[in-house]
């Protein structure tokens, strides 16, 4: 017996709704409770004031700055090196064997857990090239971990350029680097944003990678060689060992406030740039 | 073919992944003429003209053989620069293409990458390419509006300015109206009636008509072959060959 169509599609449409609001809904909750814990803790003095007794009391200024710098030195080192990569594979190269083991070699790292990043970060840039626990450690570290998705996303962006801006391009008497920065980027540049969004909420939200490499200071991180720690893994030290669960939901709720503000700043500088284009 | 040609094209062969494209092509084009191209398609017509402004380096398993030369001189070499190339031959492609930006961007892209950064120098380049390519009267208060907002036929037209934006000498009309209405046909026309006095035209069309009207000069491609070339005129009214004859009475297509 054959289901009517009409019926199928009407069903699908609706458990298709459904799922959708399940998934958002699921977001929402987390966000709710985190508020809600969270919110009675938060003030002024919570973001601009150093913690004292291990966390217990006083605020997290020094992680807000921790986590700030540590995802904006990583950004600096992957976003060139990444949209380059991106950049080689998809307007440089043909694809050959090698471009396609290259594209499985960046496949395969964005599947790997980021504890293992972690240890071969506190292999190597802490111990191997003596740069302890310090910003740096950790920037170099997240920069590894987060270049292949910046790589993926950067490359799928790229490519869904219409083919025929490039031809125009050439057709004006542009060179192959020209096209590059004056047709293809501005083009994918939404596509590319999303991908930096991605790997900063993964920086953001990283614990284990971090505490392994930037270490756990409670101290304001001046140089580039100081131990710090960030709002997630002072999050997870103070739920993990029953420090504040207070001030733990507070500084969540920190986090998780300011991966919105970065993403809404983000794609609104976004939409006035090319606003101009579309 | 004489050394008045502004183009010359001499036993022109081009096999794309072993397919036999163009057959050994002999041509003059004239300066200051429009040459119309016409034949059914797959027959090389197109190619020909990739081949004038090295567009066809993009392809894979490209093989040319015998020259093509423009004021006398070999453009196949491999020490051409092909970017001040693609500058002296302008090309308008079958669908119209506008960048992403706003019209004066799209016209002012190749000066600027040329070396004109003066404002004001663009905005005559601008405005002049505009008003040869019969578009300036319809978008002259909406110049930083986006290209891509325009109708088919005014974004055709764009193409064109661009193209003459650049100063070329030779402009490749690729099936410029293949996506076009009557109207905006007739427009694109009449700029290339007033454009061939500076430039010399190569103009591609699957319609015959089109070719009656528009060209001075046709040759019929078919199969990767040249049947037959001269006067537009002399080959409407009194074809050499046979199949060119059945062609333009559209016997076949």
């Amino acid at each position: 017996m054959r289901i009517n169509p009409r019926l199928v599609d009407r069903w699908s449409g609706w458990s298709l709704n459904v799922l959708t609001w399940f998934a958002v809904g699921i977001l929402a909750v987390i966000v709710v409770i985190i508020f809600v814990k969270g919110i009675a803790n938060v003030d002024l003095g919570f973001i601009l004031k150093y913690p004292e007794d291990m966390g217990r009391h006083g605020g997290i200024f020094p992680s807000i700055i921790g986590t700030l710098l540590l995802v904006a030195l990583s950004l600096v080192f992957a976003t060139p090196l990444g949209i380059g990569t991106a950049i080689f594979l998809t307007e440089y190269t043909k694809e050959t064997r090698f471009t396609t083991i290259l594209r499985f070699g960046v496949e395969s790292l964005a599947g790997i857990p980021s504890i293992i990043y972690g240890l071969f970060g506190f292999i190597f840039f802490v111990i191997k090239l003596d740069m302890g626990w310090s910003l740096i450690s950790g920037a170099l570290t997240m920069t590894i971990m987060i270049l292949p998705t910046i790589i993926r996303t950067a490359e799928e962006a790229i490519k869904s350029v219409p083919r025929n801006f490039r031809m125009v391009s050439f057709s004006l008497g542009a060179t192959r680097w020209e096209t590059t920065i004056r047709v293809v980027l501005p083009s994918a540049a939404p596509g590319i944003l999303t991908g930096i969004m991605l790997s900063v909420g993964r920086a953001v939200g990283e614990t284990a990678a971090v505490i392994f490499t930037m270490g756990s200071s409670l101290r304001l991180p001046t140089s580039l060689m100081d131990s710090g720690r960030t709002m997630a893994v002072h999050f997870y030290i103070l739920a993990r060992e029953g420090i504040s669960m207070g001030n733990a939901y507070a500084t969540a709720l920190v986090l998780v406030a300011s991966i919105l503000g970065i993403n809404i700043l983000a794609y609104y500088i976004m939409n006035r740039v090319i606003s101009r284009y579309s | 073919m004489t050394a008045l040609d502004k183009i010359q094209i001499r036993g022109l062969k081009l096999r794309i992944g072993g397919n036999e494209v163009l057959k050994g092509i002999d041509l003059g084009i004239r300066r200051n003429a429009v040459t119309g191209f016409m034949g059914p398609s797959g027959s090389g017509k197109s190619s020909l003209i990739s081949i004038m402004n090295r567009m066809i380096d993009f392809e894979e398993n490209v093989e040319i053989s015998g020259d093509v030369l423009i004021n006398g001189k070999s453009i196949l070499g491999r020490d051409v620069n092909v970017t001040s190339l693609r500058r002296m031959v302008g090309t308008v492609f079958a669908v119209p293409l506008p960048l992403p930006r706003s019209i004066f961007e799209n016209i002012a892209y190749g000066p600027l990458l040329k070396g004109t950064t003066d404002r004001d120098e663009l905005h005559e380049i601008v405005v002049e390419s505009l008003k040869k390519a019969v578009l300036f009267e319809e978008v002259r208060d909406r110049l930083h509006t986006s290209g891509m907002k325009l109708s088919g036929g005014q974004q055709q037209r764009l193409c064109l300015a661009r193209t003459l934006a650049l100063k070329p000498e030779i402009i490749l009309l690729d099936e410029p109206c293949s996506g076009l209405d009557p109207i905006s046909t007739a427009k694109i026309e009449e700029a290339l009636f007033e454009l061939k006095k500076e430039y010399t035209i190569v103009l591609v069309s699957n319609n015959t008509k089109q070719i009656a009207r528009a060209t001075d000069h046709a040759a019929f491609f078919l199969m990767g072959e040249l049947l037959e070339s001269g006067a537009t005129s002399a080959m409407f009214t009194n074809p050499v060959n046979q199949r060119t004859s059945d062609y333009i009475e559209g016997k076949f297509g």
